[in-house]
């Protein structure tokens, strides 16, 4: 978006120069805030020692900053039924990312098969696959995750393949539109010429044009499996009462709301910081790889 | 000196736009005019500054990213550039319209042509409606649309490249410009539709009396139409007269390689001579003439100092060349 | 444009069917027995049994199919076990206050997003237009129960000016649409700003100024029925979010529509009830998409009418 000509003359604000660096540097910024969150969740809970079962009655509803009975101090408060919130948020941390890279790889394992067989192949088989994908983006997504969710019962396993099933339709899309852009391109039809069978042809020629908007995709998608995992857990169809995904506590914390704010406002900080640092990330990562991916 | 003012008169002109290298100069100090009725031609390749000539008057360039550095711009006496751009476009819509090369991406394509056609006149004339579409059909029908009556409804997609070119002069032509301006008309279309297209510019011209400014890179297809001739080459003019001047007696190497190049120009089965080399890029050019990297009459002294725009010894007055040694090429062509 | 809108309606009702008959597979491969889950760990055999024939389970599988069939065509879905009455009859009691809450939203969304893209397309790489963006990123990004409960701390908790949920006035609907129109509102305000931007560079764009139009002219009509095409399609596929995502917000907001029923009745294996919820859901954005495509056709001539005569 270089020159255009619209004039600025109801008020002069100043333009800010687009940046130079073709936003490296944002892009350096969100890299180490998700690295941070990512050691937070391996090596968090360890610190914390955080233990879901157990609880410590006297220590319940105790406002951030607060001193435990066992001499610890609560940094971000204590929850309803005196467990740390802190322990939580790095326990949320470790299940929110988890379920997102769980989830993005068995939908794009899904999806990315899916659309190589339907572009390859084309005939029938495109056509079968592609209505399938029609009909299950009928529904809005997290109805279908709640439909399933609701089916298979909470548990960590069940919860990864609800949002894989989700979501695996955009991985398909993209990568069957790619596929199709690069089957007759001539490198393809020179390795056909030279012997390649056709599955030479689409793992090795074919699938490495596929990369580049995938991983546009895939750092989109990231965000929106983190959210649509704390949406289910939220409304306690997501992970077990055990595993403490933010969701889960930012549910627990909402009668809380007025008295002990801390219980749901900590996670959900902490949520709304990744899920904003991987949107940012994926814009970026989507402006310098290809911005004709604008409508993702 | 004509007796009466020119219509469109420009002096001096220099445009800069600003880029990643700094302030660049598309437009350097351009002088033209054209009188009343009168077909004139600006000929140039592609980054010669033509149409960035041609934006400037009617204040379309963008706002943010260039600038006249200096120069005027007036039109029947009225100094174009100190308008500001409001005013500017209400004052030359009825008076000035433009044609331009791409027909297919210069028409909305979501809106009826009948629409775009009627709209200069009901928004901008205050027509009623149906006498507004009434006229767009005979306005469809003057530029040689079949079936006008029934095609006033379709969209552009639906048209043929030439019929939307001529869809486009229909619109030029709904308020009776006095100037007509055309960039690079034909250029988007096939040569058989060029010849059509040139022909009924031509044909409208001496219809409706008024002035015309062609764009070009292509000699051969001005030559019929034009009665004076620009060439610009790098932003700046190096020859201009009366096009049996500059055709028949070209002062300039630059010019004089562009008649060569036409097809069919040069006598007998001689191979098609192109100019080697390619023109410069806007702001790199030195202190020394801007063709001289591909000139054949380049010297030490060509190289260094900028030719300025005269009337080389023994020719007629109005026709001027920016080159040192314009009176050898001149004797070298007649040669 | 009479054969593309048939097209299209053909192509929503085998969709639909589809749809429907996900939500009866769905439902058939609960991995415990529907009847011991209703009737708890207590109940006998006979019971269990009585229960199962009451609910069709014993038949085989491809006429339970076909029965159901037969009753989502006229809008049977059996009766809510758990409080005995027609499952479609009690959804369709609810859908009126879910349509209250989505319509709220959309209209604000649209309203909203439309006019800031428009604003931030117009001033770009100002300050103005980077907070739109941002603020836009966010909000696209953020999940909604999340920001649901910051405007309820912040609006009904803290400040004490609106209300915490249920219904009953205007002030009930302001937070829950507000939060439910929000990613929405994000999503157009930026598609607006990136395809007013692309579409102001195209040649008619040029050729109107050249006219003698004015910036507004300009804008509208000519730029924005270009800018609007590929916003359209958009919105169609966001709609299902903005259903979806009302069914989070009524939980949060405790409002009684489709979408609290839903949840309820999953936490009740109401099952019915769930697949009555689930296809009128589906059915209502099937029927959405059908009407963006309609109207995209409606906007963009090449589409309706094909290539040249």
């Amino acid at each position: 978006m270089s020159d255009h000509p619209l004039p600025t003359r109801w008020l002069r604000l100043p333009r800010l120069a687009p940046a130079r660096d073709g936003g490296t540097r944002r892009l350096v910024v969100c890299l180490v805030i998700v690295i941070a969150y990512a050691l937070l969740a391996i090596f968090g809970p360890v610190v914390t020692g955080y233990n879901p079962i157990t609880t410590y009655v006297q220590d319940r509803l105790l406002p951030p900053g607060s001193l435990l009975s066992n001499g610890s101090v609560a940094l971000l408060g204590t929850d309803q039924v005196g467990r740390d919130i802190l322990g939580q948020v790095f326990m949320g941390a470790r299940v929110s990312m988890v379920a997102g890279i769980a989830t993005l790889l068995l939908a794009g394992l899904i999806g990315i098969t899916v659309g190589l067989l339907a572009g390859y192949f084309g005939g029938i088989l495109d056509s079968i696959l592609m209505r399938i994908a029609d009909i299950q983006l009928a529904f809005p997504s997290i109805l279908l995750a709640i439909l399933i969710a609701a089916i298979l019962g909470p548990s960590f396993f069940n919860l990864i393949l609800v949002l894989a099933i989700a979501n695996w339709v955009v991985f398909a899309r993209v990568t069957r539109s790619q596929v199709l852009a690069l089957k007759n391109r001539e490198y393809v039809d020179a390795a056909r010429t030279l012997g390649a069978r056709n599955l030479y042809l689409i793992v090795r020629t074919i699938f490495p044009g596929c990369v580049a908007p995938l991983l546009v995709v895939a750092t989109v998608e990231i965000g929106h499996v983190i959210v649509a995992e704390a949406s289910l857990s939220f409304l306690g169809l997501g992970t077990p009462a055990s595993l403490p995904s933010w969701g889960l506590t930012i549910s627990d914390g909402r009668d809380y709301l007025i008295d002990a704010w801390w219980i749901s406002t900590f996670p959900g900080i902490a949520l709304a910081l990744l899920v904003l640092t991987l949107g940012v990330l994926g814009d970026t990562i989507r402006d310098r790889l290809d911005p004709k991916l604008r409508s993702l | 000196m004509t007796e009466a003012d020119p219509l469109l008169a420009i002096d001096d002109l220099t445009v800069e736009f600003s880029t990643h290298a700094g302030q660049v100069a598309a437009v350097r100090g351009v002088s033209l005019h054209v009188d009343a009725g009168e077909t004139v031609a600006l000929l140039g390749e592609s980054g010669s500054g033509k149409s960035v000539t041609v934006q400037t008057i009617m204040g379309l360039l963008p706002k943010t990213t260039s600038r006249v550095a200096s120069g005027q711009v007036s039109y029947r006496g009225t100094d174009l550039l100190a308008l500001p751009t409001r005013r500017l476009r209400e004052f030359c819509g009825p008076e000035i319209a433009m044609v331009f090369q791409d027909p297919l991406s210069s028409l909305n394509p979501v809106m009826r042509v009948g629409y775009q056609l009627s709209e200069p006149l009901w928004r901008g004339a205050g027509a009623s409606r149906k006498a507004a579409r009434a006229r767009a059909i005979e306005l469809m029908q003057l530029v040689g649309i079949p079936d006008a009556a029934r095609r006033i409804d379709d969209y552009p997609h639906q048209f043929s490249g030439g019929m939307r070119q001529r869809v486009m002069i229909a619109m030029a032509l709904s308020r009776n410009p006095s100037l007509l301006i055309a960039d690079e008309p034909t250029t988007a279309l096939d040569v058989t539709v060029q010849a059509q297209i040139m022909s009924l510019l031509g044909d409208l011209r001496r219809e409706l009396g008024m002035a015309m400014l062609l764009i070009s890179h292509d000699l051969g297809v001005v030559a019929d139409v034009a009665d004076r001739v620009y060439v610009m080459y790098a932003g700046a003019i190096v020859e201009e007269g009366t096009t049996r001047e500059v055709y028949d007696h070209p002062g300039h190497p630059y010019t004089e390689g562009l008649l060569a190049s036409i097809p069919g120009e040069s006598s007998g089965a001689q191979r098609l001579a192109s100019i080697p080399g390619s023109p410069p890029v806007p702001g790199t050019l030195g202190d020394g003439c801007s063709f001289a990297p591909r000139c054949r009459y380049a010297t030490e002294f060509t190289r260094a100092h900028e030719p300025e725009l005269r009337s080389p010894a023994g020719w007629v007055p109005t026709h001027r060349v920016a080159c040192h040694r314009a009176e050898e090429v001149l004797a070298d062509v007649r040669a | 444009m009479i054969a593309y809108v048939l097209k299209r309606a053909g192509f929503s009702l085998f969709v639909l069917w589809g749809a429907v008959t996900v939500v009866f597979i769905a439902l058939r491969i609960v991995p415990a027995d529907p009847a011991l889950l209703i009737l708890g760990v207590d109940a006998t055999p006979d019971q269990l049994a009585a229960l199962r024939e009451r609910l069709g389970l014993d038949r085989p599988l491809i006429l339970q199919y076909f029965s159901y069939l037969q009753g989502a065509v006229t809008l049977d879905f059996g009766d809510s076990y758990r409080l005995q009455r027609d499952a479609m009859g009690l959804v369709m009691e609810r859908l009126p206050a879910t349509g209250q809450l989505a319509l709220a939203a959309v209209i604000f969304a649209v309203v909203v997003g439309l006019a800031l893209g428009l604003v931030a397309a117009l001033r770009v790489n100002t300050f103005l237009d980077r907070t739109i963006s941002v603020v836009s990123l966010a909000f696209q990004s953020l999940p909604s129960f999340w920001i649901g409960l910051v405007l309820v701390l912040v609006f009904a908790r803290a400040l004490h000016l609106l209300p915490s949920g249920g219904t009953g006035s205007l002030a009930h609907l302001v937070l829950p649409a507000l939060t439910l129109s929000l990613p929405f509102l994000a999503i157009l305000a930026r598609l607006t700003r990136s395809g007013i931007l692309e579409v102001i560079n195209e040649g008619y764009i040029q050729t109107a100024r050249s006219k003698g139009f004015s910036e507004r002219v300009v804008l509208f009509p000519h730029a924005i029925r270009n800018a609007l095409i590929p916003i359209v399609t958009v919105v169609g596929l966001q709609f299902g979010q903005v259903l979806g995502g009302a069914v989070i917000i009524e939980t949060v907001f405790a409002w009684p529509g489709v979408g609290r029923v839903l949840v309820e009745s999953i936490n009740y294996r109401d099952y019915n009830v769930v697949q009555a919820c689930v296809v009128v859901i589906a059915a209502i954005f099937i029927v959405i998409n059908l009407i963006v495509d309609v109207t995209y056709g409606f906007l963009d001539p090449r589409i309706r009418l094909g290539a040249r005569r």
